[in-house]
């Protein structure tokens, strides 16, 4: 008895579950239930449908390579029954899983955190470059903490009295 | 060459059915349409073969009847007694003899009536000369119903009789019931007889059939015979007589030793005494049976002399036959003896009927048909086959090791049979320890298949892994330490502030210009009612940027054309001329006062509803217009459900994009 993935969303498929497709050149098409097997039918390409696992794996959402994965490999040439390795084998199938896991969220989490160093070289760039939008270049070569106070309504009577005449 | 097979008779048909038959054959096969204006002639000849036909009919199926039934004397004398046996020959013969009579009587009423036919004179005298004649024929069919009844059963039982060839080479099984004769049979045939514990299960002979020798022998199972006077036999008994006495074949004597079938010994050879005289010429073996039950060794001595007796009666009829080939013992239940009693059968008669053969005059017929090829040597030399030594060995060993193996079949039979017994598969797993080998073995763990991840060194690479995970989660650690770099101060972050919203609104803006520029003409300077261009704002801008504005607005000020002033002389260099203010300070004092007083008033914005000269429109009716279309666009929505003006509006009646055009598909007769 194995479990196999499904093609389309690449979720185990225990026994008594699903529907098998085998196409006229031999391959087999294994779906964990309608939903995928009708949107196989529908031609539609898994690595574009958001909800599958080709999806995340194609768009880096997931982790994809890793140690753990290469614990985990199908092998064509039965082995030997042996009580000692089985059980080992048990233990280790459990902590591989939960490293896996552990790594799996890491990945995740990297992902969605914000990413500050490079927020703030953008900012100091930024800075440099476009101070000249709000600051003219003379006041930035003097102290820029002097502010130069201008009377404006002053130069206006100057105006008003140059223009009664 | 007669068949000796009788399945081949036509059904004799019931009395009744048999007049409808014929009846119905000659309603429908003559013709049936007749009036009584057609000329005498044809009336009488219509009605003439109306009963010639019926008696035809009858004639032909009466023959059949007749002729396909054996005569008893005309058949191999074994099958003549068989079918005597079982259903007496007068009795036959003279229901055979009923039909036959029939068949005559029949013609004969055809013929009389045809003659008095031919004198008819009218339709309805040749109708009812015919309905008559009809009616007698059918008369005397019903007559012999009850013979045609049972010489239907007879057919019915005969076509089940087994197809015995009395020539062919075949051995005979007899004896007193319930010996074993049926068990016997069984084994060494494919036949399935009934073997039950009460006597008499066997009621007729069967058939089976052997090879030995490349040769096919039939094998005749026989019912149980009594001791009796031959008279008081009845039928069954009759039937293995029969077959004693007329086949040529090896007859196989059961003996039952041990007395279970009900008879004892004294019995059994009593009842071989009587029929012995059956069994001149034929190859006689005395079969011991159920020597299981009683082996040889522990009869009396009186069972034992008799048995003697029977042997010695039967080396009279041994022709150069061992000792051995005569009295010998088996058992049908342990299987033991079996083969070797049908070889010694086989063997004795293949003997006797090929000297039997040897001594008849078409010997030399025979002679002619085969010969034998022997090599002539080449040499004196003899050429023994030559075997390894390794090869005998090994066959020897082989052969102990059948001989004393104990197959997964005895094993079966011993703990149950087939049923309750289920043979353990696992026995012979070859593992490093035996106590494994009644593990289950894990095949899922966690939604993972357990054989993808089996490996002997797996502890080890687990143990690497766990390490790097470690150091992993260790560089992880510090990297979160290390995370609080440098920050923007708060000035640079007001700054960053202000530059990105001087970039927006200048993208804002240029946006604005771009699409003004397109679907409106622009205001020009000299109608900037929003006094946008003023040098006052300039100046602010300017000292916000960190800079001095005055000369800037002054340089402004001096190019630009002021309001209209009073002509003087020098009207043109007024404004430029800022030495001039001097001369009338006092004036200027009092006027900037007062202008000052009255600067919003002449500053201020005219009426909203006045139309300016650079605001677009025609005149202030158009203006008030448009600003109460404007007002009604921003009226806010009325969110309490209430329909208010800005609900359901439809802004126009009939866009034309919906009323006009023409389809590119389909027709255009409702939009």
């Amino acid at each position: 008895m194995r479990l196999v993935k499904c093609w389309f969303c690449s979720s185990t498929i225990y026994p008594g579950h699903g529907i098998q497709f085998v196409r006229n050149d031999a391959k087999i098409f294994r779906f964990c239930r309608s939903k995928c097997h009708k949107n196989f039918k529908m031609k539609r390409n898994p690595r574009k449908v958001k909800w599958t696992k080709a999806f995340r794996a194609a768009h880096g959402k997931d982790m994809t390579q890793d140690k753990t994965f290469e614990f985990e490999k199908k092998r064509n040439r039965p082995e030997r029954y042996d009580r000692n390795v089985t059980e080992n084998t048990l233990m280790a199938i459990k902590k591989i899983d939960k490293i896996r896991s552990e790594r799996s969220a890491k990945h995740i989490e990297k992902r969605l955190k914000t990413n500050k160093p490079k927020i703030h070289i953008e900012a100091t760039k930024e800075l440099k470059n476009d101070i000249t939008l709000i600051k003219a270049p003379q006041a930035l070569l003097q102290d820029p903490k002097k502010k130069i106070k201008v009377d404006v309504s002053k130069s206006k009577s100057v105006q008003n009295e140059a223009m009664e005449e | 060459m007669v068949q000796y097979n009788f399945k081949r008779i036509t059904v004799v048909p019931n009395g009744k059915a048999f007049i409808d038959i014929i009846l119905s054959r000659t309603q429908r096969q003559t013709p049936t349409v007749v009036h009584k204006g057609y000329k005498i002639n044809r009336l009488r000849s219509f009605y003439m073969r109306k009963v010639k036909y019926t008696q035809t009919n009858f004639h032909e199926k009466l023959s059949a009847i007749i002729d396909e039934f054996p005569r008893l004397d005309q058949i191999h004398p074994f099958y003549g007694d068989l079918l005597h046996v079982l259903y007496n020959k007068d009795h036959y013969k003279l229901a055979l003899g009923q039909v036959n009579t029939a068949r005559n009587l029949i013609s004969k009423i055809a013929k009389d009536y045809v003659k008095l036919l031919k004198y008819g004179d009218s339709l309805y005298r040749c109708k009812c000369l015919k309905v008559a004649a009809l009616g007698r024929m059918c008369t005397v069919v019903k007559r012999i119903t009850p013979s045609l009844a049972y010489l239907e059963q007879i057919r019915q039982h005969m076509a089940r009789l087994p197809s015995i060839d009395p020539n062919t080479r075949t051995v005979l099984i007899c004896g007193y019931p319930n010996v074993g004769k049926s068990s016997f049979m069984n084994k060494i045939t494919r036949a399935d007889v009934d073997v039950q514990p009460y006597a008499f299960t066997t009621k007729s002979l069967f058939v089976g059939h052997t090879d030995y020798k490349y040769l096919r022998y039939q094998v005749i199972d026989t019912p149980g015979i009594l001791d009796r006077p031959f008279e008081d036999r009845n039928i069954i008994e009759m039937c293995s007589i029969t077959a004693l006495a007329h086949l040529r074949a090896a007859v196989l004597f059961f003996l039952d030793i041990s007395g279970s079938c009900g008879y004892t010994i004294a019995q059994q050879a009593a009842l071989f005494h009587s029929i012995k005289s059956l069994f001149m010429n034929k190859p006689l073996v005395i079969v011991c049976n159920k020597t299981d039950l009683m082996p040889m060794e522990n009869i009396s001595e009186e069972d034992r002399n008799l048995v003697e007796e029977m042997k010695a009666e039967a080396m009279k009829t041994a022709m150069g036959a061992s000792e051995e080939a005569v009295l010998l013992k088996m058992s049908t239940l342990t299987d033991e003896g079996v083969m070797s009693v049908k070889n010694a059968a086989c063997e004795r008669l293949l003997d006797q009927r090929v000297e039997a053969k040897m001594k008849s005059k078409k010997i030399n017929d025979h002679l002619n048909r085969f010969h034998v090829a022997l090599p002539k040597p080449r040499d004196n030399i003899e050429r023994l086959p030559c075997i390894p030594q390794v090869v005998l060995e090994a066959r020897a060993k082989e052969a102990a090791e059948m001989e004393k193996r104990k197959t997964e079949k005895d094993l079966e039979e011993e703990n149950g049979g087939a049923g309750v017994y289920s043979a353990s598969l696992r026995k012979h797993y070859i593992l490093k320890h035996e106590e494994w080998k009644d593990d289950i073995i894990p095949e899922i763990l966690d939604g993972h298949n357990v054989a993808d991840f089996i490996d002997p060194d797996i502890l080890v690479r687990l143990e690497e892994l766990e390490r790097e995970e470690e150091q992993r989660q260790a560089e992880a650690e510090e990297e979160d330490i290390e995370m609080d770099g440098e920050e923007l101060t708060e000035e640079q972050k007001e700054q960053l502030a202000a530059i990105r919203k001087k970039k927006a609104v200048l993208i804002q803006e240029h946006r604005l210009k771009k699409t003004v520029a397109q679907n409106r003409s622009t205001v020009p300077r000299k109608f900037d009612k929003e006094r946008k261009y003023t040098t006052k704002r300039m100046g602010r801008e300017l000292s916000a940027m960190g800079m001095d504005p005055s000369s800037a607005v002054n340089r402004a000020r001096s190019k630009s054309r002021g309001r209209k002033r009073d002509r003087s002389e020098d009207g043109g260099n007024d404004a430029m001329d800022v030495d001039d203010d001097q001369q009338t300070n006092k004036k200027q004092r009092v006027r900037s006062k007062s202008r000052s007083m009255s600067i919003s008033r002449s500053q201020s914005r005219p009426p909203a509803h006045e139309a300016v000269p650079g605001d677009g429109f025609k005149d202030s009716t158009q203006k008030k217009a448009a600003i109460t279309i404007s007002h009604k666009s921003h009226k806010k929505r009325d969110k309490n459900a209430r329909r208010g003006e800005a609900d359901r509006v439809i802004p126009t009646l009939r866009p034309k994009h919906l009323f006009s055009g023409k389809r590119g598909k389909g027709k255009t007769d409702r939009r």
